[in-house]
């Protein structure tokens, strides 16, 4: 397994049961969507019989050149959606629904399949600890010369200046190449993980929390670029609970909450006006210092014990009765109650 | 009052990352300190917390002079200090309980009686559940183990609170959540507190006043005194 494709070898597919031919979202499509995931859930088996509902019922499209961004409180299910987008769930995780990049179903792919024509080739990860994600011990260069060679079939003679051109395109300095990566800085072991992620030329581009623990101008300086890759005509989708990273550069917003996507809305009007409709959305929002820095009363639900219906009731300002039973995504939004004044 | 005065600090004396740098924190003040990434911010802050001893310089806690760093400061001067790491994940022990996490400073100084009735009011105060409470690090998220670390930093009720970067890796609501905890305890209590970060628009929300890292190398010392 190349570098580029992320992470320890996992033993065989996680995926099972029959695909169930999912209604597809309503609403315009965009031509050739990039990435297309409709009702995916993600559910783990634990020891004692308990199943944890890690994702549940999430559907959404990805076109190429859109910047769609995944918030939400930590836990709440975001990276597990990307682990099952990439077939790296663990073996005790069953998913349903379908994720579909071109006419390839991810979750029924078999391990050969995603392995050899998808990680980094059709899904490049730009992954959340650069520097956890690189070798330790070998040097920038090395890695990536490794990567275009298993990627792109680049032999001896041009491998040198193939790599130097993989790192010019993720803005990696030649002059650090032969550095090992804890010599980096943080922003640099992000670039290179860039870099590594951009080598296959991949259609999509996963983000798993790409700024965690980068000060602000870095975080803008990442983001920025991975827009860059995205206005280059890359799908991507940005896994981030950083809300100042998202309204940087995404194009629409959606939120989770213990394991749903509760809110789908275009990214001007989530962060300016007339703001988010979902009361758990307006809420995360309103947390910011910048706005009132107050926390969302109440802790989320654990995801092994989720309520029947609204799984964000307990915590709402808005509950009623109706909230018991699960609400229907309408609109972009999974709410009984929620904010009217966007409906302009 | 927290007194640190020409600090020169780092882990090979030829190119300390701190170089004489003094700052001074009044008792139940707090103070944000900005500064971008790799500055040697968290150095100060390891300092601070008497987890690092430095080249030169003096740190004196509420008068007294300390003599050295981890455990050869005094249980008393040591036990003065409550830290939050940016990481949570490395600042838990993977094989305890979250339970025994947060009594563990109890323990550590004879006083594992209290342990049981301590961690249950903490508990409830950083937001974990008592089931949560039965888990071990792997088992629960980022968020939830850096309340728990939060509760560890609390529970010997300490006079001062070292926070370096303690919410880095957290999501809005769960920051304001930590944050509110923090401003709560110190309420309550009178502790003074130093919070590291790189987000200016967090510490000018939170802290009393807010120092630059630059600031504080070009000058005097800071702070309400």
């Amino acid at each position: 397994m190349s570098p580029a494709t992320s992470g320890p070898a996992r033993s065989g597919p996680a995926t099972s049961g029959p695909a169930r031919s999912a209604p597809v979202p309503s609403g315009p499509v965009p031509p050739g969507p990039v990435l297309s995931v409709q009702n995916l859930s993600v559910r783990f088996r634990m020891r004692g019989g308990r199943r944890i509902a890690a994702v549940t019922d999430a559907s959404f499209e990805l076109g190429p050149g859109e910047c769609l961004a995944l918030i939400g409180e930590s836990g709440c299910g975001k990276s597990v959606l990307a682990s099952a987008l990439l077939g790296l769930l663990p073996g005790n995780a069953r998913t349903d629904g379908r994720a579909l990049l071109g006419d390839l179903d991810l979750l029924t792919a078999g391990e050969r399949t995603l392995a050899r024509t998808v990680r980094g080739r059709r899904i490049g990860l730009v992954p959340q600890s650069p520097s956890a994600h690189l070798t330790p011990v070998r040097t920038v260069r090395s890695q990536l010369e490794e990567t275009v060679r298993e990627l792109t079939g680049v032999r001896k003679a041009g491998l040198r200046a193939a790599a130097e051109a993989a790192a010019e395109r993720a803005a990696f300095p030649a002059t650090h190449l032969d550095r090992h990566p804890h010599q980096l800085s943080g922003g640099l072991a992000q670039r290179a993980a860039t870099a590594l992620a951009l080598v296959g030329d991949a259609p999509l581009l996963l983000a798993d929390e790409p700024t965690t623990g980068l000060d602000r101008e870095l975080v803008d300086r990442t983001v920025d670029e991975l827009r860059r890759h995205a206005d280059a005509g890359r799908a991507l989708l940005m896994i981030t609970h950083d809300l100042a990273a998202a309204r940087r550069i995404a194009d629409r917003v959606a939120v989770m909450y213990a394991g749903r996507i509760v809110e789908i809305s275009a990214a001007p009007a989530f962060f300016g006006e007339p703001g988010p409709r979902h009361p758990y959305a307006r809420a995360l929002l309103d947390a910011l210092p910048e706005r009132a820095f107050t926390p969302i009363p109440g802790v989320p639900p654990e995801l092994g014990d989720l309520p029947p219906g609204c799984a964000f009731a307990a915590r709402c300002t808005r509950a009623s009765d109706r909230c018991g039973t699960l609400p229907a995504t309408a609109d972009g939004v999974a709410c009984h109650h929620p904010e009217e004044t966007s409906r302009a | 009052m927290l007194e640190l005065s020409g600090i020169t600090a780092g882990y090979d004396p030829r190119r300390p990352v701190v170089r004489g740098v003094s700052l001074t924190i009044a008792p139940g003040r707090s103070v944000g300190l900005l500064g971008p990434s790799g500055c040697g911010k968290s150095t100060l802050a390891r300092v601070a917390a008497l987890l690092h001893r430095p080249d030169s310089g003096t740190v004196v806690v509420d008068g007294d002079p300390v003599r050295g760093a981890r455990h050869r400061a005094t249980r008393e001067q040591r036990t003065a200090f409550g830290v939050v790491f940016q990481q949570p994940r490395l600042a838990a022990d993977p094989r305890m309980r979250l339970t025994d996490l947060i009594a563990e400073p109890l323990r550590a100084t004879g006083r594992r009686a209290e342990a049981a009735a301590a961690v249950a009011a903490l508990a409830e105060r950083v937001g974990l559940s008592g089931e949560l409470l039965r888990r071990r690090p792997h088992e629960v998220s980022d968020g939830q183990l850096q309340r728990a670390c939060l509760a560890r930093a609390l529970v010997l009720r300490p006079r001062w609170l070292i926070c370096d970067e303690m919410t880095a890796m957290l999501d809005a609501s769960t920051t304001a959540a930590l944050v509110a905890v923090v401003e709560d305890y110190r309420a309550g209590s009178g502790a003074g507190l130093l919070a590291v970060g790189h987000d200016r628009v967090l510490l000018d929300r939170w802290c009393d006043e807010t120092v630059h890292w630059d600031e504080l190398r070009a000058e005097k010392s800071p702070s309400g005194v």
